[in-house]
């Protein structure tokens, strides 16, 4: 059920943003969503692309350290309450959220939330799903 | 002036006759004791006896510091390890330290150079000194306490770091001698001014400031900054330990300890013995050492032999304070360190030796070691905390096996300097004299 994101490896520096998201223009491939985690020195960029084996392989090329991992994408109805259901579910089962972010072009009226539970991913899918959540494997 | 002053101004022709008749009976010693030199005079086909004069010992070979450790621990020794009574270490590339041997004599012998030392700079037996350098393997606290002994100051064994209780013993012993690292003695300062301690209001008058290279600018901000007389005190285990050679008042080269080490200046690429005032590497000859004598030890510090008598009146050589090496050894806050050490803790981290380089700054006269780290598709991580987790892992092997706190930071590949290819693995953005 799991989608494929691409993490990247940046330095905390002034243009790295620009670079990767030229090289992925450049190649035609859309980015639908995307989250910085920051620190002093360092980021690392989570991605959501079209094309992920052509995106991974332009960055390498391009000397980029990324790797692909498996994030959750679940439906979120646009309306007042709705994510804090899905938080509550997974509170209730005791899986723990290692970070998130939105979908910034979901392709339909709902939204659409990616999780990270890292080791927890399919017991946290399973929960979602019972609990009556769209669980995507892909985005549309 | 007393007897041991006065081996500083003896007349260089006696002193000459003194070095020869002591040089030869040490290579006599080294070929007839210790199988590497045996081995090494033979492959050189020189013997004892070829040293007739003192420009006779450019035909011997040279000491390098592989040679101690290829012979860790006690090979190089040339008496019975039972006439050994101290052994002092040095931190070393792959874990094994360097390792020297005393006998009785020998300390007595390094006690005389370093009591020396603090005569150079004006200390007598009413003084009292504070000893802030690290005791242990170390050897500059030992080396310093038995000089202060030997003069018949009152010594206080602080030792290294602390910073709050020197500044207590200072106040309340009323300290009027300390040595320590010149950048430790800065932080003091720092940490002295915070508290409202001025300098001038204590006892304290003479800083010998040694083990790691420093400038004359910092010399005299540090005069200024406590109303101190500030010294530069040179030395290396390998020799003896500090009080190889010491800063006079006149401050324009420190006097070598002719009468035990006996110094010459060589080409560093062809291994030629060069002139007097000419640049190049310094290597000693320890000329009375029976535990462990080196011959020619080749220390990789640049420097400059002036054999013009002093101003101050002493008749000893006199060496340039070390602006450079002819190796890639930083010393870091007193630490000495080669890129390998840092190799070999990434290693067993990573599983392979990423390209990585370090960088020392020195910010208010503290010196920093910034160590940069590419990240490889092998150990990066989706999570912040995976890739922090390494970052502390090689702060703490570093700082557990080189004994350096270091700043590391992960950067791309590809990022770090080269040159032809081959990694740039220093960048030492100390400002040199």
């Amino acid at each position: 059920m799991a989608i494929k994101q691409v993490s990247i490896f940046l330095e905390n520096m002034v243009g790295r943003l620009a670079t990767v998201s030229q090289l992925l223009g450049d190649a035609g491939i859309n980015i639908r969503g995307l989250a910085v985690a920051d620190t002093n020195d360092f980021g690392i960029l989570r991605l959501l692309i079209d094309d992920v084996e052509s995106g991974v392989d332009i960055l390498m090329k391009n000397g980029i350290v990324c790797q692909y991992s498996e994030v959750c994408a679940v439906e979120i109805e646009p309306c007042p309450g709705s994510l804090a259901k899905a938080l509550g579910v997974l509170r209730d089962a005791g899986v723990n959220v290692n970070y998130m972010y939105t979908v910034a072009e979901p392709g339909g009226p709902n939204a659409v939330m990616i999780f990270q539970f890292g080791d927890a991913l399919d017991k946290a899918e399973e929960i979602l799903a019972n609990a009556g959540f769209k669980v995507l494997d892909k985005l549309i | 002036m007393n007897d041991l002053t006065l081996k500083d101004c003896v007349d260089r022709k006696a002193l000459s006759r003194i070095q020869l008749e002591r040089l030869q009976q040490t290579v006599t010693r080294l070929y007839e004791k210790v199988p590497f030199y045996t081995k090494a005079f033979d492959e050189k086909g020189v013997k004892p006896r070829d040293l007739k004069t003192l420009a006779d010992l450019a035909k011997f070979p040279c000491t390098v510091k592989t040679d101690l450790r290829d012979h860790y621990p006690f090979g190089l020794l040339s008496v019975p390890q039972n006439d050994i009574v101290r052994i002092h270490a040095s931190s070393g590339t792959t874990g094994k330290p360097t390792v020297v041997c005393y006998t009785r004599e020998d300390l007595s012998i390094w006690a005389e150079t370093m009591c020396r030392t603090l005569q150079m700079g004006g200390a007598t037996e009413d003084d009292m000194v504070q000893v802030g350098y690290g005791y242990g393997l170390f050897t500059g606290g030992l080396g310093v306490h038995y000089g202060a002994e030997r003069l018949g100051c009152s010594v206080v064994p602080m030792g290294g770091g602390s910073t709050e209780k020197q500044l207590m013993l200072i106040r309340d012993f009323g300290t009027t001698v300390i040595c320590c690292t010149p950048s430790f003695f800065v932080h003091l300062i720092e940490e002295a001014e915070k508290i409202g301690l001025d300098f001038r209001d204590t006892k304290l008058r003479i800083g010998f400031f040694g083990a790691e290279p420093w400038t004359e600018e910092m010399r005299q901000l540090i005069q200024e900054k406590s109303g101190i007389r500030a010294y530069d005190i040179f030395g290396l285990s390998e020799i003896m330990g500090p009080g190889v050679s010491s800063d006079c008042e006149c401050h324009c080269g420190l006097h070598i300890f002719e009468d035990h080490y006996y110094p010459e200046i060589l080409d560093p690429n062809t291994d030629e013995v060069l002139p007097p005032g000419e640049e190049g590497e310094i290597v000693f000859t320890t000329i009375t050492k029976k535990g462990m004598p080196l011959l020619r030890y080749r220390t990789h510090d640049i420097s400059r032999l002036h054999y013009e008598q002093c101003k101050c009146g002493r008749t000893l050589v006199r060496m340039e304070k070390i602006r450079r090496r002819s190796d890639d050894m930083l010393i870091i806050r007193g630490v000495n360190l080669f890129p390998s050490q840092v190799e070999s803790v990434l290693l067993p981290i990573k599983g392979t030796v990423p390209h990585y380089q370090l960088v020392v700054t020195r910010t208010k006269a503290m010196d920093e070691l910034e160590i940069k780290v590419e990240v490889t598709p092998d150990v990066f991580s989706d999570e912040v905390r995976s890739l922090e987790v390494l970052r502390n892992k090689i702060a703490f092997e570093i700082k557990q096996i080189i004994g350096l706190s270091a700043k590391i930071t992960l950067v791309e590949p590809g990022t770090l300097e080269r040159s032809a290819g081959k990694a740039k693995r220093v960048l030492d953005l100390r400002k040199q004299a």
